[in-house]
């Protein structure tokens, strides 16, 4: 690795666009493409690159998915703080994502169900039981307009000229 | 008894080149066109927003003839920051798109009969303008050898005692050729030597991609006889809001703001304020698009040079001018033919002039996935 601008540049390339191949990565750089392989094996192995996802518009195909945003209140109980409760609710697979937020609650949770009923025994029997929950908001989402910085609903490209000087 | 209507200067400039290709292309869907002189990008939407607030708010009167006083400051201390340069915001000018600003500057200048020397390949522009304001247009070749940067010695040839002034615009389009230091104080000598004034077009200035922009008034004793020429259109992704401007010492500077006041009044105010936002909040989107241009300017040049269409490395703007000389095809037969059996729509060369002749011009403003297929097909074109 060159230094860390080019790193940061790499990265920003493979964060908008996880499937390019390494010839292009490399030629766009301006780095040998043996040098990006080895690059970005390395940035795996050391954990800054977590993976690799697709953004899929479920609604689109059809698939009822029921997301919902849930709000968490926590009282600490050790010293190991949020962190303990945070992981151990991570590990459900149905939570997408966990976060310590701040303001009126403490964590905000992604979960994805196949129904309502689904979500909502998830969080009556997975999550408000836990001793250190202390109150529970659930917001169901109605409808996703932009996910992961893409944007989920037709956007016309506003049309330009085909040849100007 | 017919008077012909339309005044000799007119009927004299010939219709723009472009013109046929773009009567070619209209209307079809189905080409993949890489002749577009300006970014792909919508304006960022922080500009935008800008844009429509002030609408809101009721800002739709004119503004002082050169400019909102903000806007021009603004521009000003970028120049200061930027390149150590100092003008007064009296001695800056807000014009309706750099084209304005370069139509201004030429009117201020010339008397009739005065030569303009126009370096090429270059925009389309220069020379109709130079014409319009009564005087001669005087093309200069630059060469592929050269990576068509202007050396001194063509200024020398071309130049007569009738000659007012010379066009610079670096970064160049079509060439993407860039002057740096060294290369314009090598012409700075012809240039003082006969005591010409320099009108320089530096548009795409915020587009070089291995070293920092220079402008020529930076160089001892240029500052006095130079109008700089920029704008927001390539920059900021900001062509169709028409924000130009010109920045000159006070006496020339006055000259261009007499003939604006008396025929613009002023540039649009929505557009003025969306100016003031990327002046302000601008640089890290325009980083970013830069960087995006630059990813694809080493795809898109490198792959040309793979399938065989030799092209030095442009360092600036967003444009690519391969030769196409292996081909046996001049410059209009090539875009006429890709256009026909590939459906990839480029800008012939010799429509930038003579020295043109013999190049393509690739706009590299175009999405990755867009340019590799545009790729595919030039390949199977230059293999047919």
């Amino acid at each position: 690795m060159k230094n860390v601008r080019e790193m940061k540049e790499m990265l920003e390339v493979l964060e908008h666009d996880p499937g390019i191949l390494p010839n292009d990565l490399a030629v766009m750089l301006g780095i040998d493409v043996e040098e990006v392989t080895k690059d970005i094996r390395e940035l795996e192995n050391n954990g800054i690159i977590r993976g690799y996802r697709t953004i899929v518009d479920w609604d689109a195909v059809g698939e009822e998915y029921v997301y919902a945003v849930i709000e968490l209140n926590v009282a600490l109980e050790d010293r190991r703080g949020y962190d303990a409760v945070a992981e151990r609710i991570a590990g459900f697979p149905e939570v997408l994502s966990v976060r310590l937020i701040s303001g009126d609650y403490d964590l905000s949770l992604t979960v994805r169900g196949k129904s309502m009923k689904e979500v909502a025994f998830f969080v009556a029997e997975k999550i408000a039981p836990l001793e250190q929950i202390h109150g529970t908001a659930t917001h169901f989402v109605l409808k996703t307009y932009k996910e992961n910085g893409a944007i989920l609903f037709d956007e016309k490209k506003p049309e330009r000229l085909s040849i100007t000087p | 008894m017919h008077r012909n209507k339309i005044s000799r200067i007119v009927q004299s400039v010939p219709p723009s080149g472009i013109r046929r290709f773009f009567d070619l292309v209209t209307g079809r869907d189905d080409i993949i066109s890489l002749g577009v002189g300006e970014p792909d990008f919508v304006t960022p939407w922080h500009i935008r927003e800008t844009c429509i607030y002030s609408l809101e708010k009721g800002y739709t009167s004119y503004t002082p003839n050169q400019g909102l006083i903000e806007l021009r400051e603004l521009i000003c201390e970028d120049f200061y920051r930027n390149y150590h340069l100092s003008y007064q915001s009296d001695e800056a000018l807000i014009t309706t798109g750099v084209s304005e600003a370069a139509d201004l500057a030429l009117r201020a200048i010339i008397n009739p009969g005065e030569s303009v020397l126009v370096p090429e390949p270059s925009y389309v522009s220069y020379k109709p303008c130079v014409s319009f304001a009564g005087g001669k247009p005087i093309p200069i070749e630059t060469f592929r050898e050269d990576e068509f940067r202007l050396i001194p010695e063509q200024i020398k040839k071309h130049v007569t005692p009738d000659t007012k002034a010379i066009i610079l615009s670096y970064p160049n389009n079509p060439t993407g050729a860039i002057m740096e230091r060294k290369h314009l104080e090598e012409i700075a000598d012809a240039i003082i030597e006969h005591d010409l004034l320099i009108i320089s077009d530096e548009v795409y200035s915020k587009l070089t991609y291995n070293n920092h922009h220079t402008t020529i008034a930076e160089l001892n004793g240029m500052q006095e006889r130079t109008i700089i020429l920029n704008g927001f259109s390539k920059s900021h992704a900001m062509t169709g809001l028409r924000i130009g401007y010109a920045l000159a010492p006070m006496e020339l500077l006055s000259a261009l703001a007499k003939i604006h006041q008396y025929t613009m009044l002023c540039a649009p105010v929505t557009a003025q304020m969306g100016a003031i936002e990327a002046m302000k909040k601008g640089e890290e989107e325009m980083q970013k698009m830069k960087k995006e241009y630059n990813h694809r300017r080493r795809i898109f040049v490198k792959r040309l040079n793979d399938i065989g269409l030799d092209c030095f490395e442009p360092q600036g703007a967003f444009y690519s001018f391969p030769s196409i000389q292996t081909t046996g095809l001049n410059s209009e037969q090539f875009a006429e033919q890709l256009l026909k059996e590939q459906k990839v729509a480029a800008v012939p060369g010799s429509v930038f002039g003579r020295s043109g002749e013999g190049h393509i011009r690739f706009s590299y403003a175009t999405s990755l996935n867009e340019l590799k297929i545009a790729l595919e097909r030039i390949e199977q074109f230059l293999n047919r």
